[in-house]
């Protein structure tokens, strides 16, 4: 990793194709490589790239998906609206350096001795490694700063669905920061700098690690599995869909009521812990796990069909069978832009795996993405004998930062809307 | 070769200093109740000698201390009416000479300047805060020994409840001004170790053994009465070695950082009094000590870095907001029992520690700046 100023390399904008809207053009290429990331020591590959942090969307939603999360939910402790707003200044200049590869303020070593440096270190040496940082606002935070007129309608407090179990100390948040990277330690280091730039300002709330990215953005890349063994996602939006992205993902200044102009160009993040039952899901037979899904578990192939991209019959599923279930069709054509990770977190004590998938979907208007599709799914998915959603939180997620003076938060805190 | 010519040369000649004693550097110091008479104010480098002799009525301790009120070298316990020769080698710079009747408090100062040699730049407003600090240490040691007196006497006597009553209060100045304490390194394995801190052979001794044997055995047997008169002998050792304790400005800033430290990872916990849960006297203990160094500070800091100031005012006004909520007794320093601090209200603490924490960490680069 350098230290020099200045931004990402032309080589690499290139290299990943941006346009100008922000969107990854190039993605399948780029989906290709990090797809053998892990393995990868080419510093020339583009696992070890740098995402271009300004745009007219913030990175980390359709830009291709990398192979490991932190996300941070955290609460808002000022209550003074300038210390806030210098607070997500100084996290906008932090993430602009950290995305880029480079160092946070002055730096990890070589300033004064008797103060600790304003970097951590870890990351030192370490490649940029693809991360993007999203900061996402929740629906807490419009109860302060005087932002209760600010709050998107589509912004909706999420329902108690039939099964849940949530761990309060796993659900809500006023922000969240999400990042994700090819390197766990970069995604690490970069939500540890921010935790304390934040102190004083902002607490964490909770946290979450993950790995084994379980659905893609990147059409053509292999549609990864969840911890169940299963690919689930296959018709998620990839990243070059434009008008999907446009129709389903992107919020536009009249989407959310009056009160959401702030939030063109921008999402809505609804992230759910959800635990699976490992070893009773171990113990099903081969045929009930493929009747859950509505897929074989081979190749992925929808009932009745022979490759994992066909076309799902879905009357050919059982009538509780996930992708049936979740399909738009069923739906009114309910889409949404999933970017889940697979999540372990040892055992809990009962010698159970404290495993599941930390679902992570990004739509233009919870409304209409994620609450019909869940109210569908809690209802009568024959998963769901085997998840419990143990922890929820959705946040309006803000449009991108547009250049180097621009920073995360500005149309919230300054703009009339 | 005189004694004048030998301050002129350099002071390393060996033969030199053999002769300067007991001529040239030699100083009378006659100490009474009220006064401290020094035959000269000035000397040169190398040994210096003391000829003391106590004409007051109690005994007295005769220091020569460096600005920031380090000792250089003492003798204690000079009887009225006897006479004491204290010699010490002494590098170029201002001190001072104490008499302290009774062995007690500021005591009389003299002014001594020593010359030759290079002289250490010194910040006289960096100076009288390590002072003060070194101060405020040695009153927090002096109150401890007769609390700790009062815990030990309530095991002697196998009173139980007044024991138990008495261990959160022993432990207040030690607290305060721990990483003082800890400085010395063999005092608190001996006072403070818990019981995962032991290491293979090491015989635990000090208050949380005996915190132990009170909430967790509730009973007194004699090894316990044997631990108390040790852990009274071990604080007065502290006592006695607090004005040698080696306290700089950074030092003080970082000390006040390992307060919230300590904070941060034993007493939010519920790990350090995990049988009486105390830790909120220990927390408010560390957080005053630390607040105090800071304060001593704050001229300097403010000066080079006033955000840092500003927000350091905040957060500790902050935190002692906080731990307010948590007092019996309005402004004492009695707390709730930690086992009835939520998870939420752990966390809520935890959030508080680290905002203060963080800008402290930053304070010893401001003050040196």
């Amino acid at each position: 990793m350098t230290q020099h100023e200045g931004g990402p390399a032309p080589s690499r904008r290139a290299l990943l194709g941006w346009g100008g809207a922000g969107l990854a053009l190039g993605a399948a290429a780029a989906g290709g490589a990090a797809a053998v990331a892990r393995t990868n020591d080419d510093p020339n590959s583009t696992a070890s790239s740098a995402v271009e942090f300004h745009g007219a969307h913030q990175a980390g939603i359709a830009t291709p998906v990398q192979d490991r999360l932190h996300f941070a939910a955290f609460d808002v402790t000022t209550e003074d609206r300038g210390e806030f707003a210098a607070m997500l200044k100084e996290w906008t200049a932090a993430a602009r350096r950290m995305t880029a590869g480079k160092p946070v303020g002055d730096g990890a070593f070589g300033g004064l001795a008797e103060a600790p440096p304003d970097d951590t270190g870890e990351a030192l040496g370490l490649r940029p490694s693809r991360l993007t940082l999203t900061i996402g606002f929740g629906p807490s935070l419009f109860g302060k700063f005087g932002l209760a007129g600010k709050r998107p309608e589509a912004l909706v407090d999420l329902p108690r669905f039939p099964g849940d179990n949530l761990d309060k100390s796993r659900t809500g948040g006023d922000l969240c920061v999400q990042a994700c990277s090819d390197d766990p330690q970069v995604a690490v280091h970069a939500i540890r700098n921010l935790a304390r730039i934040g102190f004083g300002k902002a607490a964490i709330r909770w946290s979450q690690l993950g790995f084994g990215k379980t659905s893609s953005t990147t059409p053509g890349a292999q549609t990864p599995r969840n911890l169940m063994g299963f690919k689930d996602g296959t018709r998620n939006i990839a990243g070059t869909e434009t008008d999907r992205l446009k129709k389903f993902v992107w919020a536009a200044a009249a989407d959310g009521g009056a009160n959401s102009a702030w939030m063109s160009g921008g999402s809505y993040l609804v992230a759910r812990r959800i635990r699976m039952n490992i070893e009773t899901w171990d113990r099903a037979s081969l045929q009930e796990q493929e009747d859950v899904f509505g897929r074989d578990k081979g190749v992925g192939a929808p009932v009745g069909k022979s490759k994992e991209h066909d076309a799902p019959f879905l009357k050919a599923m059982k009538p509780d069978a996930h992708v049936r279930l979740a399909h738009p069709e069923s739906n009114d054509g309910a889409t949404i832009l999933r970017r889940g990770y697979s999540f372990t977190d040892g055992t809990d004590g009962l010698g159970r795996l404290d495993a599941g998938l930390f679902f992570l979907a990004y739509q233009r208007d919870v409304r209409k993405g994620f609450l019909p599709l869940q109210r569908r799914l809690s209802a009568s998915d024959a998963l769901n004998e085997y998840i419990q959603h143990v922890g929820s939180a959705v946040f309006a997620i803000p449009p991108g930062v547009r250049d180097k003076d621009d920073w995360w938060g500005r149309t919230l805190l300054t703009e009339e809307g | 070769m005189g004694a004048i010519a030998c301050a002129a040369t350099a002071l390393s000649i060996s033969g030199c200093t053999q002769k300067d004693k007991g001529g040239d550097n030699a100083i009378q110091v006659t100490a009474a109740d009220t006064t401290c008479d020094t035959s000269a104010k000035s000397v040169s480098a190398g040994q210096v000698t003391l000829k003391i002799e106590n004409k007051g009525s109690k005994a007295t301790e005769v220091e020569i201390v460096f600005p920031d009120d380090r000792i250089v070298s003492e003798k204690e316990n000079i009887g009225p009416g006897t006479k004491y020769t204290l010699t010490a080698e002494v590098k170029a710079g201002s001190y001072e000479i104490a008499c302290r009747p009774g062995m007690k408090g500021h005591g009389v100062r003299r002014k001594l300047e020593v010359s030759g040699g290079s002289t250490a730049k010194r910040d006289p407003r960096l100076d009288k805060a390590v002072a003060a600090y070194r101060q405020y240490a040695q009153d927090q040691a002096d109150e401890t020994v007769p609390r700790a007196e009062t815990f030990a006497e309530a095991i002697k006597s196998g009173d139980l409840e007044a024991a138990k009553k008495a261990y959160a209060p022993s432990r207040v100045g030690w607290e305060r001004t721990e990483p003082v304490a800890e400085s010395f390194g063999d005092i608190d394995p001996k006072t403070d170790t818990r019981a995962d801190g032991l290491e293979a052979g090491q015989k635990w001794t000090g208050w949380h053994r005996l915190e132990k044997a009170l909430w967790q055995d509730k009973k007194i047997g004699s090894d316990e009465k044997t631990l108390a008169d040790q852990l009274v002998t071990d604080l007065k050792d502290w006592q006695r070695r607090v004005g040698k304790a080696e306290i700089t400005p950074t030092s003080m800033a970082n000390g006040a950082k390992e307060l919230l430290d300590e904070v941060a990872t034993g007493k939010v916990t519920g790990e350090e009094d995990r049988y009486s849960h105390t830790d909120l006297v220990d927390f408010n203990g560390n957080v005053e000590g630390a607040q105090k160094a800071y304060e001593l500070l704050k001229p300097a800091a403010s000066k080079n870095d006033p955000a840092l100031a500003k927000e350091l005012d905040k957060q500790f006004a902050a935190l002692d907001a906080l731990l307010d909520k948590y007092r019996t007794t309005k402004g004492a320093t009695d707390f709730v029992s930690y086992d009835k601090v939520t998870k939420g209200q752990r966390k809520e603490l935890s959030d508080a520690v680290n905002a203060l924490a963080e800008p402290l960490s930053k304070l010893a680069a401001a003050v040196v700046k």
